[in-house]
């Protein structure tokens, strides 16, 4: 393929997005946010808003409210304890109904980008492994690398590595 | 229907917009401690003027070098085209060492000659006087020319200003999603060109050991796939399809093979492609990750990261004997080597108590030294005269390449104007 058909290619991708933004009519601008008349508010009265000890939960629910994205400690791929729970979950849900699913490893942007390829596999071939071991069917199961490609936060301090040493599942 | 029409209008300037170019730009840090001082006479036409400025390109180069002072030309006494227009007292008190004149010709056809002279002035002593072919369209390549040609002179190491560099770099366009780019620009950060433009990653981009050609990582497909591609042409051809990883391919030394990283066979292993018969080979056999390979310049040997002893190390191995051994013993993480053209250094990065850096080890003493003092330094490539090595780093938020000579006594950045630049590979002599 040469390399004009390839921007032809992602221009009409490009378009094709704009397009479907376009004609949603959706107000996702305030979907997610509550938001309080401050005159209704008794006078005694304060509200408060909770911020979660994690930061983040998973942004694609899938139907559910169990964790889809699962985090690792650095140069490491072992899955921590809230993660074998919610990933069980999703086992039983992937056995009662099969559904062809991505696991998408990633790692924090220390150290060099190849060896995060394969850190990021690891990731994901642990959460692999462990959906199987649970009986999930192994064929439905599809692992993919990102390394430090795809971070989730752009920062470079420990908060925004600890969030993209992660696996996504989708 | 106001929606739709902020959309539209939205769409219409995404078309409309200019591709935004991470535009390299140069900036010194640091110089050798006792650099020549040089002096570049302004090279012109006897008539009418040259697109781009010679002399200061050249001055540029050498600069860049960090073993050169260049004079300014505003310092200048007199501007001397020919030898006998040369008044070496001019240049004594200046302390200039080496001064280069010439003269350019436009001859009927459009072609330019340019006529240069190197001087020692100390001596008075003519160096050399050589002759450089070009057009109005590749001034630049002319000026690196005589810059190659002045360098090797007075250092006696052959000039690598006439190379090139490859890279990635990675921005959010106006729709805020990520648009990653393989560029290809002089080595000095000049005429940038784009090879490959995407909205998945693209990595590891390598040179053939003939300079025509690159090889890199590609998501395009919704996975990681290696591609090559002329760089004459932008034809392109798919090589591996795998499952899993697909990556860091490194050339071979006489082009026939890759070496690179695949998964399919449960967990990293590194293969040699055949590219005449597409045949795989497998050269590593471990539990561990074993990935970045890179080959010893006679063609026998891979060096490459594996963590089959716990953390990252670079080991070697023989592709004959198929013998393995570990060549880094200092500090924890070690990783993705690179041989400088002596077979004898290895550039890596290395990292004690998180911090990464580049350093170098001389594999026949095993010394090992940290170069750099930035920050998150990654992927080191050393130019093919085995002067400098650019690598990727990060300011800010943002990764830019920088320089650091194999001595550690030359530094200088390349920050880039947008965007993010990452993953440099130098080219051979072209």
């Amino acid at each position: 393929m040469r390399v004009d058909s390839l921007k032809t290619g992602f221009l009409v991708a490009v378009i094709s997005l704009m397009l479907a933004a376009c004609s949603s009519t959706s107000t996702q601008d305030t979907a997610g946010v509550s938001t309080s008349d401050a005159t209704s508010l008794p006078s005694d009265e304060v509200a408060t808003g909770t911020v979660s000890d994690r930061g983040v939960s998973g942004m694609d629910m899938m139907g559910s409210d169990v964790d889809t994205v699962f985090y690792f400690d650095f140069d490491k791929s072992i899955l921590k304890p809230e993660a074998r729970a919610a990933l069980s979950i999703h086992a039983e849900r992937l056995i009662s109904y099969p559904q062809n699913t991505r696991l998408e490893g990633h790692a924090d942007e220390r150290g060099t980008r190849e060896y995060n390829m394969a850190l990021g596999e690891r990731r994901a071939m642990a959460v692999k492994e462990y959906l199987v071991l649970q009986g999930v069917n192994p064929a439905i199961l599809e692992v993919i690398s990102y390394g430090e490609e795809r971070p989730k936060v752009v920062d470079s301090n420990e908060q925004a590595w600890a969030l993209n040493r992660r696996v996504e599942l989708k | 229907m106001i929606r739709h029409l902020i959309c539209l209008a939205g769409l219409m300037a995404l078309l409309a917009s200019p591709v935004l170019r991470a535009e390299l730009t140069i900036e010194i840090n640091r110089g050798a401690d006792n650099p020549t001082r040089v002096a570049i006479s302004p090279i012109l036409l006897r008539s009418g003027a040259l697109p781009e400025d010679v002399s200061s390109i050249v001055s540029d180069d050498l600069q860049r070098s960090g073993l050169f002072e260049p004079v300014d030309r505003a310092n200048m006494l007199s501007y001397p085209r020919t030898v006998n227009e040369v008044y070496y007292r001019d240049w004594r008190v200046l302390g200039v060492e080496y001064l280069v004149v010439g003269d350019a010709v436009r001859q009927p056809d459009g072609r330019i000659d340019v006529n240069f002279t190197l001087l020692e002035v100390h001596s008075e002593r003519k160096v050399f006087t050589k002759q450089v072919q070009g057009y109005q369209n590749n001034i630049r390549d002319i000026a690196h020319f005589v810059s190659d040609r002045v360098y090797e002179a007075v250092t006696g190491i052959r000039g690598a200003f006439s190379t090139r560099i490859a890279y990635v770099t990675a921005m959010t366009d106006s729709s805020q999603s990520m648009v990653f780019r393989l560029m290809v620009a002089d080595a000095d950060g000049a005429r940038e060109r784009m090879l490959l433009e995407s909205r998945e990653p693209i990595m590891s981009p390598g040179w053939s050991p003939d300079g025509k050609e690159l090889v890199y990582v590609s998501f395009e497909t919704g996975r990681p796939a290696i591609f090559r591609q002329r760089l004459s042409d932008a034809s392109r051809e798919q090589l591996t399809n795998f499952q899993g990883l697909n990556g860091a391919p490194s050339w071979s030394p006489d082009g026939r093979q890759l070496a690179l990283v695949l998964s399919k066979d449960g967990n990293p292993e590194i293969y040699l492609f055949d590219l005449a018969s597409k045949q795989f080979t497998r050269v590593t056999r471990n539990f561990a990750i074993d990935t970045e390979p890179n080959w010893t310049p006679d063609g026998k040997s891979i060096i490459f990261t594996s963590d089959r002893g716990g953390r990252p190390q670079v080991y070697r191995q023989n592709l004959a004997s198929g013998n393995v051994e570990r060549l880094t013993f200092r500090g924890d993480y070690n990783a993705r080597p690179r041989l400088a053209p002596d077979g004898r250094t290895m550039v890596m990065v290395h990292a004690d108590n998180g911090n990464f850096h580049i350093a170098t080890q001389d594999l026949i003493t095993g010394d090992l030294r940290v170069l750099t003092e930035t920050f998150l330094d990654e992927s080191p490539t050393v130019a093919p005269n085995g002067a400098m090595c650019l690598y990727a780093t990060k300011r800010g938020k943002s990764g830019l390449l920088a320089a650091v000579s194999l001595d550690a006594g030359v530094k200088y950045f390349l920050p880039a104007r947008n965007g993010d630049v990452r993953e440099p590979a130098w080219s051979p002599f072209l």
